[in-house]
């Protein structure tokens, strides 16, 4: 079960870096991108946040699977056994990237325009505006919704059991399975997953307040 | 003159349609459904629609009933939380810490296959009324959505209950209303109205949840297209008409929810 956990743990940061990466790109996309990167992107969000995760989870994991296989006996290479975590990392981040495109989307827009305005005024690059201006303007914008999309991915991993790929809660379930106590494996792993929730909700306590420095606080805000 | 007014909308919006790149786009897309059309094979379909039918049927069932009763529950949790003694609060932010710590698959696999094999090790159970339906799946996976819903829309109550204007209670007591006619008349309508853009995202995420319980083997419509996967070993066709499906009936309920937010009044507070 240990072993699942670290799985679990293994899928949910790969998943949560790739989404975020698909997620900066989206925004970005969305927000200055041309008029087809827009379409394309509208389409790919409201896609993947209307359909069943487990639905998209079975389709682009056979799909996805299936799809190198054919390339790569295509391209003259022999088939590859796809590991479950490399698919599993790449479902789940797929999915996050459509979430955190919203996200991200909405920190940005959040930003100040004059922020923006006054970085383009000094000529800055649009690499060194994003590295310098953007991303550490929107960061207290999105954290809280990131760190939500951060407990989804860790709960979204339990959905990988039904494809059969051996994380935290496959392995209870066959645990459980094997010795008859259910009730106990359960409540066991049920605490495991609790036990990372709330580790990260402190971890996450403590990022906002970082990425917050030196603005006014909530309370004092109000 | 609002009749004009309409069609001009109307062809403003059609003109938003029909730039270049879109019709391009969805020309592509119209490409993409004819190739999914014809190359794919779909002659499974006349066989098994009406158990689809069963099966959607099924799953907005579920959804209804675990929307409504998770609701009915989420707001004494949300009370229990904004205003009650600790003695409510607390249990009440247990419960929704927990519910939203584990997985929801984990919470269905604990009832159905934990709570499931104690039960039958109790005699008194096993003659009781209720052994015919604990026998059966579908109540575990009612409760373990119901529980759900609950628990992530308590916590969504709990901040509409507390955002509530302070002066608008008080003003309500200084009425003279009893506080259950403070919390029927001006509490809850205000706080609902708060929590109605939040309960269309719970929705649908509820709908997204269903598929779960057919993995303890209640037949919804996830589970109809995972029979089709089997008995014609065809992978793609049924999960991309299952997709279709949902995101069908995630666009009725975005809209929907979307009539009733228009109904209400815009300005709160």
């Amino acid at each position: 079960m240990l072993v699942g956990l670290l799985h679990s743990l293994e899928i949910a940061i790969g998943a949560t870096c790739l989404g975020l990466m698909i997620g900066t790109a989206g925004a970005f996309g969305k927000l200055y991108g041309g008029p087809v990167t827009r379409d394309l992107l509208a389409v790919y969000t409201t896609v993947v946040r209307a359909v069943p995760e487990l639905v998209l989870i079975l389709l682009l994991y056979y799909a996805g699977t299936d799809l190198i296989n054919q390339v790569l006996t295509a391209m003259g290479y022999s088939r590859v056994d796809i590991s479950g975590l490399a698919a599993g990392i790449f479902v789940l981040g797929f999915v996050q990237g459509a979430y955190s495109t919203e996200v991200i989307r909405g920190a940005i827009l959040a930003i100040p325009q004059g922020q923006i305005e006054a970085a383009r005024a000094y000529g800055m690059s649009p690499g060194l505006m994003l590295r310098r201006i953007t991303i550490p303007a929107m960061l207290p914008f999105a954290i809280p919704g990131l760190a939500n999309l951060w407990l989804i991915a860790t709960k979204d991993t339990a959905l990988l059991a039904v494809v059969g790929f051996n994380e935290l809660t496959l392995a209870t379930r066959q645990a459980a399975g094997v010795t008859k106590a259910y009730l106990l494996f359960f409540l066991a792993a049920g605490t495991l997953y609790l036990a990372v929730s709330l580790l990260s909700n402190l971890n996450i306590g403590r990022i906002e307040a970082w990425s917050r420095r030196g603005m006014p606080s909530v309370n004092e805000a109000r | 003159m609002t009749g004009e007014a309409a069609a001009i909308n109307v062809a403003a919006r059609a003109s938003l349609w029909l730039q270049p790149h879109r019709i391009v786009l969805i020309l592509m897309a119209l490409a993409l459904v004819f190739c999914a059309a014809f190359f794919m094979r779909w002659d499974w379909l006349p066989q098994y629609w009406e158990m689809g039918l069963m099966g959607i049927w099924r799953a907005l069932w579920i959804l209804a009933v675990t929307c409504a009763l998770g609701f009915a529950l989420a707001v004494p949790l949300g009370l229990a939380q904004a205003g009650g003694p600790f003695w409510f609060s607390v249990p009440a932010k247990i419960f929704c810490t927990i519910i939203r710590g584990t997985p929801l698959l984990l919470q269905l696999w604990l009832l159905y296959y934990g709570l499931g094999s104690l039960f039958p090790q109790y005699p008194w159970i096993r003659e009781s009324w209720m052994w015919p339906y604990l026998r059966q799946a579908w109540p575990y996976a009612v409760v373990a959505l119901t529980l759900s819903f609950a628990g992530y829309e308590g916590e969504v109550m709990r901040g509409a209950f507390a955002g509530v204007p302070k002066g608008q209670l008080e003003a309500a007591r200084a009425f003279g209303m009893s506080r259950w006619k403070i919390f029927r008349r001006i509490w809850l309508p205000q706080a609902f109205y708060r929590a109605l853009p939040t309960l269309t995202g719970e929705t649908v995420l509820q709908l997204k949840s269903t598929p779960l319980v057919a993995t303890i083997s209640v037949i919804d419509i996830f589970a109809v297209s995972s029979k089709v996967r089997q008995d014609t070993y065809l992978t793609y066709e049924p999960l991309l008409l299952l997709a279709l499906i949902y995101m069908t009936i995630t666009g009725i309920l975005v809209f929907v929810f979307s009539r009733i937010e228009a109904r209400i009044p815009v300005k709160i507070g």
